[in-house]
C-alpha cells in the first residue's frame, strides 16, 4: 500500500521558485523550502518510513556555491543550511526540503541528486529551457536511499494542469 | 557534562520527532556516541559502516565547524550545543547542458 504524499504550496511561492530558476539561467538556482507536515503520517513504506503530506509556507533563496560547474551542479554551505534552519525556527516552522533548477534538462532527479540527497526532505526540481521555467516536480528519497519517489505538487489557487508544462 | 544536541529535520524520524536531546559527553565523539546509543536508528545515517562520520554530515559545536577544530576529538563543556547539519547538494547529469 503506498499513497503519493502531497506537497502543497501557494501560487506565489511556486512562481518565485520558477522565477529564481529563470533568473539564474543558465546556472542552477537553489533554496530551502520552509513549512510543516500537515498531519500524522498515514503511509508506511516497505522500509518503515512514514510520509506525511506537507505544506511549504515560505522560501529561503540561496546562492549556488558551485562556482566550478554551476550549470549542472548546486551546493550550499553548511552556514547556508544553518541560516535556513534559523529562518524557519524564527517563523515557528521547519526546513522541509530544498529546491533547485535543471537548466535545459528534465525536472527529474539525476543520479548525482540521489547520491547527495537525504531521506525525508522534499526536493523540488524545476526545469528551465532556454531561460523559460517549465515543468516543476517534487521528490522524496527512500529511507534506504535507493530511489526517489515522486510526490504530488499541489499548487493552491491554481489548476494543476496549467502549472505543469507539457 | 551535559551538552545539547540539535537534530536536523530529516533525522527526527529516528529520534521520535525530537528536535534536540541532552547527552553527557566530554568530546563531540562521545556526544555522538551517546546520541546513537540513545537512538540506535540514527547510527547508519551519521556513520559509515567502518564507523567514520559520513562526509555529508557536518557537526558544529556552538557556532564552530568541528572540521576546523579537533574534529570528533573536539572537547565540549557543560551547556555547549552540538548541531548536526546536513550537506545539501545536487544537480542535473553532467551531460545535461554544458561541458
Amino acid at each position: 500500500m503506498s499513497e503519493v504524499p502531497i506537497l502543497r504550496l501557494n501560487q506565489d511561492l511556486s512562481d518565485k521558485i520558477r522565477a529564481h530558476g529563470a533568473e539564474t539561467y543558465p546556472h542552477e538556482c537553489c533554496g530551502a523550502l520552509l513549512g510543516r507536515d500537515l498531519d500524522a503520517p498515514t503511509t508506511n513504506s516497505s522500509d518503515g518510513a512514514s510520509l506525511a503530506s506537507r505544506e511549504v509556507t515560505a522560501l529561503f533563496a540561496l546562492v549556488n556555491r558551485r562556482d566550478d560547474s554551476p550549470r549542472n551542479r548546486f551546493s550550499v554551505t553548511s552556514e547556508d543550511v544553518r541560516d535556513a534552519e534559523k529562518a524557519a525556527r524564527e517563523k515557528g516552522i521547519d526546513v522541509v526540503g530544498w529546491y533547485h533548477s535543471h537548466p535545459d534538462h528534465p525536472a527529474k532527479p539525476s543520479q548525482f541528486d540521489q547520491d547527495h540527497a537525504w531521506p525525508w526532505y522534499s526536493y523540488i526540481i524545476v526545469s528551465v529551457a532556454n531561460g523559460r521555467p517549465e515543468t516543476m516536480t517534487s521528490w522524496r528519497l527512500a529511507d534506504d536511499r535507493t530511489q526517489f519517489t515522486p510526490e504530488e505538487l499541489e499548487i493552491a489557487g491554481k489548476d494543476a494542469a496549467a502549472h505543469s508544462a507539457s | 557534562m551535559a551538552v545539547k544536541v540539535m537534530i536536523p529535520t530529516p533525522l527526527r524520524a529516528y529520534t521520535g520527532k525530537r528536535d534536540s536531546t541532552e547527552v553527557s559527553a566530554g568530546t563531540v565523539g562521545e556526544a555522538l556516541s551517546g546520541l546513537t546509543t540513545q537512538f540506535g536508528d540514527l547510527k547508519k545515517h551519521l556513520f559509515t559502516e567502518d564507523g567514520k562520520l559520513r562526509s555529508f554530515v557536518n557537526v558544529y559545536v556552538n557556532d564552530e565547524d568541528i572540521r576546523y577544530l579537533a574534529k570528533e576529538a573536539t572537547p565540549t563543556k557543560d551547556g555547549d550545543t552540538i548541531s548536526i547539519v546536513p550537506s545539501i547538494a545536487g544537480g542535473c547529469a553532467p551531460s545535461c547542458c554544458c561541458r
